[in-house]
């Protein structure tokens, strides 16, 4: 028996539903780099709870993102495609990443962001039609995202629906498992003719790019529909969530709201804050070490499975200061945090996540300044996803 | 103030960038940092040790 080792709850307390769960705390206090289990009869693992560590442990070429290696702490080992490719250690990882970076320069989303207005525009039209009460996460927070993807890998405007009917069967938690994988095949097979054709018709878009990598040998027709249905998969729940999740903590602190109107740096500065005190995703990260390494005087060995807890991270006192537990849209070096990672898998997507933060927060408040949480109705939150977020959010204005 | 990149380390997050504009861009091809100004002036300086300490893959070396 392995006595001792405490078991990994993601549990938050009730009345603190914006806050990781208290036991995180004491870690990072007590024990900040420890053995933990994941759950009865499941693997254990190094728990990393601290910023300093997070970061050191991320940015180490010593550890493996790869699900199918022995020690990877998962529930569920499994192994995933090429184009998924936060799942591959270099030199695979980088082969995928470097033919996306372009599509990600900050000055390709910024050309984004007036398309993402008009999405927006269009979806609140909508919206307040459905007065006096509508689901803000089916009514704008779900359907943003997976638009403004649509629109980045190129998918035809008449195909919108269907890419957009598909990817919410993809994250609905109320359906079955082979609901889900009816869906993933449909997409799937939708996204390997879309590169097909735009081999044949090239157009100024992602799939085109795509296509042509594999015109150049660099992989196939399949790698490359599953390199855009991964980027679906990155880009769509996680921005939903920090859109709920943003409005939330907005709606708890209406003194801060001005903050968003201030100016360009005291938006970009805000949205910084809100990733950082929300940090969506709750189960943290997961490595597996491919060869023995220290941290913080810690030796971890090959083998050894690690999870590294982002929202543990971004409270840490120790580099936000007494006032890590508090939201301040005003914080300095809020741009620190790790809300999207750290080393050679940090988030491609964060310019475009961030451009739809900035877009959708101060509209969303200026549109509906009454906005506000449904009478006697509830928000339903997502507990034990990997990407922590509300299910429902009632709303009326 | 002293700016060096090493290219091959950086990973495209764009932070940099969005950070320090006038001393960071990235190139047209394939989104990796270009170092505009080795030497910022001091109204700099604040925003390039930001950028230092976000870059994830310590792509860049900031001497005094
Ligand atoms: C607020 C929203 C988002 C958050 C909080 C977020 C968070 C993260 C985190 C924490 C990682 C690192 C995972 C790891 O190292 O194990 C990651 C990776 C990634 N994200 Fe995001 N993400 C967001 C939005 C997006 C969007 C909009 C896209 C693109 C459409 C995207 C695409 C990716 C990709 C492709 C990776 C893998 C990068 C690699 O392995 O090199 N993400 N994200
Ligand atoms: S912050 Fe670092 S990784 Fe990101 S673009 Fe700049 S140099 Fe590259």
């Amino acid at each position: 028996m392995k006595a001792d080792v405490p078991v990994l709850s993601m549990t938050r307390e009730p009345e603190a539903p914006l806050d990781p769960p208290s036991q995180y705390g004491g870690f990072r206090r007590e024990a900040p780099i420890t053995r933990i289990s994941l759950g009865p009869g499941a693997p254990t693992a190094w728990l990393v709870t601290r910023w300093e560590d997070a970061r050191a442990v991320l940015a180490n070429p010593a550890t493996s993102t790869d699900l199918s290696r022995p020690g990877y702490p998962s529930r569920t080992p499994m192994s995933m495609p090429p184009g998924f490719f936060l799942f591959q250690d270099n030199p695979i990882h980088d082969v995928f990443r470097k033919v996306l970076t372009r599509e990600f320069m900050v000055k390709r989303i910024e050309a984004l962001r007036e398309a993402t207005a008009r999405i927006f525009d269009g979806l609140m039209d909508e919206l307040v039609v459905h007065r006096p009460v509508a689901d803000l996460v089916e009514a704008v927070a779900l359907p943003l995202p997976s638009l403004v993807i649509s629109e980045l890998l190129g998918v035809p405007y008449e195909d919108h629906v269907f890419f957009q009917e598909h990817s919410k069967v993809l994250i609905d938690n109320t359906v079955t498992g082979a609901q889900k994988a009816a869906a993933q095949g449909a997409l799937g097979d939708y996204l390997e003719t879309l590169v097909e054709r735009r081999r044949k018709e090239p157009r100024d878009d992602l799939i085109t790019r795509l296509g042509q990598q594999v015109d150049a040998g660099t992989f196939t027709t399949r790698d490359a529909a599953d390199v855009g249905a991964f980027l679906l998969f990155a880009g769509h729940e996680t921005t939903a969530n920090m859109i709920g999740l943003g409005v939330l903590a907005l709606l708890e602190h209406p003194d801060q709201l001005p903050r968003l109107y201030a100016g360009k740096a005291e938006l970009a500065t805000a949205i910084e804050e809100l990733l950082r005190y929300l940090t969506i995703a709750q189960s943290g990260l997961a490595r597996v070490a491919i060869e023995d390494f220290t941290v913080d005087e810690t030796t971890i060995q090959a083998g050894d499975g690690l999870i590294i807890m982002l929202n543990s991270a971004n409270r840490d006192e120790a580099i936000f200061s007494a006032t890590a537990d508090e939201l301040d849209l005003g914080r300095a070096n809020a741009r620190q945090h790790v809300a999207f990672g750290y080393g050679i898998h940090q988030c491609l997507g964060q310019p475009l996540a961030r451009m739809e933060l900035q877009v959708v927060l101060p509209e969303l408040f200026r549109r509906l300044p009454n906005l506000r949480v449904a009478d006697r109705q509830e928000v339903i939150y997502k507990p034990h996803a990997a990407a922590y977020g509300p299910a429902l959010l009632p709303v009326t204005w | 103030m002293q700016v060096a990149v090493d290219v091959p380390k950086c990973v495209a997050s764009g932070q940099c960038v969005q950070i320090a504009p006038e001393v960071f861009d990235q190139r047209d091809d394939d989104g990796m940092v270009v170092l505009l100004d080795e030497a910022p002036p001091p109204a700099e300086h604040d925003s390039v040790h930001e950028a230092a300490l976000v870059c994830p893959a310590a792509a860049f070396l900031v001497t005094a």
